[in-house]
């Protein structure tokens, strides 16, 4: 299981829960995941977001693994200049 | 509207065109004469990207008519190289990494040699001073003025030297 | 995704990378013969002008285009009835291209036509009728978030509220981020201090106005030359409004003068193009200046409150700010990574950041370099020199202490790896200019500021010639001298010298897809992949040396631009270089390239430290900037003066935001200073030299340790200067920019604060 946390923009729609735990080996799971547990979230996960791995902040990377223990958190997606 | 017939001198050859009575020396630079080197950055002389020699005199083509080019000479960046030769300030601007996107560039180096055949020996504030015409963006200025402090030391050597 | 054989380890030493090798489009630039957006030409062009709203907000009855049409010359017009609708996420890109129900803002494009000439255009534009209705506008975002605001869409919901509100309004979207438990952190401060801080919106003033030429056939084959942060962008956006095969449509990237996030995205690209497909002729759009400011992107306005806790010795207990944005006439603004970033440099146990997005009638915001940050930076640093002040604490040490450092839980959540704002602010304490003296009425400034960076898709080719030299392909446009990077890392790898690289900006049809220049992205995402595609042809060069040799291929190995036999044991050969295996190419099995495609992540935050003196004339309230120096993180600089570059140009712009820059709207909501007169943009006599110190904290996720360095530099300077001007008048400046009436003001207030004491 990996836990995953949701800043506060997610959280509202997770009904005030900011952290959840995901059967998921890589991120595609853990969305998949995610969307299923709280169905308000998906259509934002669809429309797509960043996950921050450890620190590392990934943007459209489906397949990178999880470890149990990583730290996760769910981010909006930015736009640089 | 009637097209006026111009003959003027530009980096040393004579053109002819016809333009408008309304049309500006940098639309007929551009668009005319296919020397795309001076820049439209405003078209209301705030910019300088434009700059261009007219009889001696560094001036906003896009604040000269085409029609006032008649029997004068510019100068645009086009003319600046000696062949395949740069002018020191060309090179130093490139060894200085005086420049970023690039676009304000040819207009700066107008106005810089306009400067340096005046003043071979200005200060730093005189040329920020002098360059307060031109706009850059990318730079914040400190490599372009170091540049033309650089160029305008080699300028003067080379001539020490003669 | 990251691809698994990216080599992971740092590199450590260089003999090209770090050096300063003249860049390859240098001579093209400074000889006037570098082509930009607007310095092309077609056979048989046209000229395309666009019409624009006069009114800041009214709804459009009816276009009348029949007698612009009719004027002869005149060869296609076209309105909102040229584009299909579109529900999805390009139908706010739309809109903002051409009017649809209503006119949002002063500008807003409502029809366009091509003609002969320039003048026959303008001519045109005269004749077209548009029956408006004037509706009532707002432009301030802390009157448009107001219940009984002007509405601008009637069905914008405000997301990231849960339930969903039931009345519509011009707030797009609540964020909030944070940790910890903000009360219970104030309960324990000895000192708070809250304040309202507001910025106006600035424009990217790229000196190089929007600029296209555009042509499609019969065949419905199209082409585009344009000025543009990312041509692939264009190509998909222009080609889903047109509705046509993205196939059919070949961007060309022109040299781009100056972008800084502006050019990120689309205005008259799609305007051209539906022109010249009207037409069958190519159409040539470019804007004017005023156009420029009036209808492509400034940067948001914004109304920021920050409150933060100290104790006694300097340690920060908590920090709260609200941030309102407003990013024009659609959604979008960029109060998301604002609320992100305000307190990206402290290490905190309780903090929290709401963040509101409001539409007012103003053009639609575009990024500008680090989007949103510069803004809650200036009133989150602000606030930390006024603590500092108060606990009288040195401003560094007081950062110093509270610093965000590997392992911190960063304010916005996640935990940061390695980062080097410990290292700006110990170079910053340490370089001569933090202890210079201060005369009268002088005042310094320090601030921080941080920018997350970004990777993205990224596709590399690399050719090896004939003769031994390599032609490289990279798919984004050079914005601040980037070719001149990939070139140095392009030769890093394969050991040969940097001038027999050359380095092109492929079209969309020449390269697979690449990702806009945008995130200070190019040098770490661009660079990787060339590094990669060049490592991918040393590995095909081993192969061919191997056959030539008729060895296995792990027996060779690549040294110094040469293939050897890796050890004793794999024969005794004479090396090859990379010309004699260039050379034989044809007989060893044909052309030789490396590729490289992938999407770049791990790009590395990277973190700045400016310090700034100013002089305040207390007569006039005029500001003077003295002395600038910029310590930032590159991670590792791959060419230093164009770092440098960055750094120096990143604090022009911020000065200009803080001292001068500004959007001036009427009461009757339209802009009263678009263009270079009024909108006052740094020149070179307001500027001293900016020094710059490169500190390089490597980041792991690149192979040679490169971060972003092009945005960062813009956070710290609105705060750098607002302390330093704070300091010199003697009394706080809350809201940029400090123009000399502001700072009278302020000064006169003060004055009669005193006075009543
Ligand atoms: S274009 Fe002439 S001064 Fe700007
Ligand atoms: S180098 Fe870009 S405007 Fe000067």
């Amino acid at each position: 299981m990996v836990q995953v946390r949701l800043s506060g923009t997610f959280k509202s729609y997770a009904g005030g829960r900011d952290a959840f735990e995901i059967e998921a080996a890589n991120v595609r799971q853990l969305l998949d995941g995610l969307g299923e547990a709280c169905p308000k979230l998906r259509p934002i996960l669809d429309k797509g977001v960043a996950v921050a791995i450890d620190g590392e902040i990934y943007r459209d990377s489906w397949f990178q693994s999880l470890r149990p223990d990583s730290e996760v958190f769910i981010l909006p997606r930015l736009a640089g200049g | 509207m009637a097209g006026h017939h111009v003959s003027t001198t530009i980096n040393g050859d004579a053109f002819e065109f016809v333009c408008e009575p309304d049309e500006t020396l940098l639309d007929v630079l551009r668009d005319r004469l296919s020397l795309t080197g001076s820049k439209e950055g405003c078209g209301t002389g705030d910019c300088g990207a434009c700059s261009v020699i007219l009889d001696g005199r560094l001036v906003c083509s896009c604040l000269v008519l085409g029609a006032e080019a008649e029997g004068r000479t510019i100068a645009t960046i086009e003319g600046m190289a000696d062949g395949d030769r740069l002018h020191p300030l060309q090179r130093k601007f490139l060894e200085h990494a005086a420049l970023q996107c690039g676009i304000c560039t040819p207009g700066i180096l107008v106005a810089a040699k306009a400067l340096l055949e005046k003043h071979p020996d200005p200060s730093e504030t005189e040329i920020r001073y002098w360059l307060a015409g031109n706009l850059c963006r990318c730079t914040g200025y400190d490599k372009i003025v170091r540049a033309v402090l650089d160029a305008a030391a080699e300028i003067r050597e080379g001539r020490d030297a003669a | 995704m990251p691809r698994d054989d990216v080599t992971a380890e740092t590199r450590q030493s260089f003999t090209k990378v770090g050096t300063r090798p003249l860049r390859p489009d240098g001579v093209d630039k400074v000889t006037g013969r570098a082509r930009f957006g607007a310095d092309m030409a077609a056979p048989g062009m046209l000229i395309g002008k666009v019409l624009r709203s006069p009114h800041a907000h009214a709804r459009i009855r009816s276009i009348d285009t029949s007698k612009a049409e009719a004027l002869p010359g005149v060869k296609a017009v076209v309105t909102r009835d040229d584009f299909a609708n579109r529900t999805d996420e390009l139908r706010d890109i739309l809109v903002n291209v051409m009017a649809r129900e209503k006119a949002l803002y002063e500008g807003h494009a409502v029809a366009a036509v091509a003609a002969v000439s320039a003048a026959v255009a303008r001519k045109a534009l005269r004749l077209i009728e548009v029956d408006y209705e004037l509706l009532p506008h707002v432009i301030d975002v802390e009157e448009a978030m107001r219940p009984d605001s002007v509405l601008l869409h009637d069905d914008m919901f405000t997301a990231g509220v849960d339930p969903v509100p039931d009345q519509p309004s011009n707030v797009a979207k609540r964020c909030e981020f944070g940790h910890g438990e903000v009360e219970k952190g104030f309960a324990e401060a000895d000192i708070v201090i809250e304040r309202s801080f507001r910025t106006e919106a600035s424009h990217q003033g790229y000196i190089e106005p929007h600029a296209c030429l555009a042509s499609v056939g019969a065949d419905g084959q199209g082409e585009l030359w344009c000025c543009t942060q990312g041509h692939f962008m264009v190509r998909d956006t222009c080609a889903a409004l047109l509705g046509m095969d993205v196939s059919r449509l070949r961007v060309i990237a022109s040299e781009i003068g100056g972008g800084f996030g502006g050019k990120t995205t689309v205005f008259i690209e799609p305007v051209a193009l539906t022109l010249s497909r009207k037409a069958g002729r190519p159409v040539k759009l470019v804007m004017t200046r005023d156009e420029v400011f009036r209808a492509s992107g400034p940067t948001a306005s914004t109304s920021v409150w920050v409150r933060i806790g100290v104790t006694k010795d300097g340690r920060i207990t908590a920090g709260e700010a609200v941030l309102k944005y407003q990013g024009g006439a659609f959604a979008g603004s960029p109060v998301e990574p604002g609320a992100m970033t305000a307190f990206a440099c402290y290490d905190l146990e309780n903090v929290r950041a709401i963040g509101y997005d409001v539409v007012t009638n103003r053009p639609k915001q575009a990024a500008y370099r680090a989007p949103g940050a510069p803004m809650a930076a200036f009133a989150v640093e602000s606030v930390v020199a006024e603590l500092a002040d108060r606990i009288g604490m040195d401003p560094i040490e007081f950062r110093l202490k509270n610093a965000s450092r590997e392992g911190t839980r960063s304010a916005y959540g996640p935990t940061f790896g390695p980062i080097g704002l410990v290292e700006t602010l110990k170079a910053a304490k340490a370089h001569p200019h933090y202890s210079a003296p201060l005369g009268n009425n002088q005042g310094r400034g320090v601030a921080s500021g941080f920018w997350f960076n970004f990777g993205g898709q990224t596709c590399v080719s690399l050719n090896i010639n004939i003769d031994g030299t390599v032609g490289l392909a990279v798919g984004t446009p050079d914005i601040g001298g980037s070719r001149a990077s990939m070139c140095l890392m392009a030769a890093e790898e394969l050991g040969i010298e940097y001038d027999r690289v050359r380095v092109i900006v492929a079209d969309t049809s020449s390269l697979g897809f690449n990702d806009v220049t945008d995130g200070s992205r190019v040098t770490f995402a661009s660079g990787m992949a060339t590094i990669q595609a060049a490592r991918d042809a040393v590995k095909k060069l081993c192969a061919r040396a191997a056959r030539m040799w008729d060895i296995p291929e792990d027996a060779v190995v690549w040294e110094g631009g040469y293939a050897k036999p890796a050890g004793a044991n794999a024969g005794d050969f004479q090396p090859l270089s990379l010309r004699d295996i260039a050379a034989a190419a044809a007989k060893t099995g044909g052309p030789i390239a490396g590729h490289w495609e992938f999407n770049a992540e791990n790009a590395g935050p990277s973190f700045a430290t400016h310090i700034v003196d100013a002089e305040v004339d207390p007569e006039t309230g005029r500001t003077s900037i003295l002395r600038y120096t910029v310590v930032q993180d590159a991670g590792k600089a791959v060419h230093p003066s164009y770092v440098e570059g960055q750094f120096q140009g990143g604090a022009a712009q911020g000065i200009g935001w803080a001292l001068n820059e500004e959007y001036i709207y009427g009461a009757d909501g339209k802009l009263q200073n678009p263009g270079f007169l009024d909108y006052r943009m740094p020149v070179a006599s307001d500027l001293p030299m900016i020094d710059t110190v490169i500190v390089e904290v490597p980041n792991p996720g690149h192979p040679y340790g490169v971060r972003g360095v092009g945005e960062t530099s813009i956070v710290p300077p609105l705060a750098a200067v607002a302390n330093a001007v704070s300091a010199a008048a003697g009394v706080r400046l809350t809201s940029l920019p400090m123009s000399p009436p502001k700072i009278l003001a302020a000064l006169e207030a003060e004055k009669g604060a005193q006075a009543a004491e």
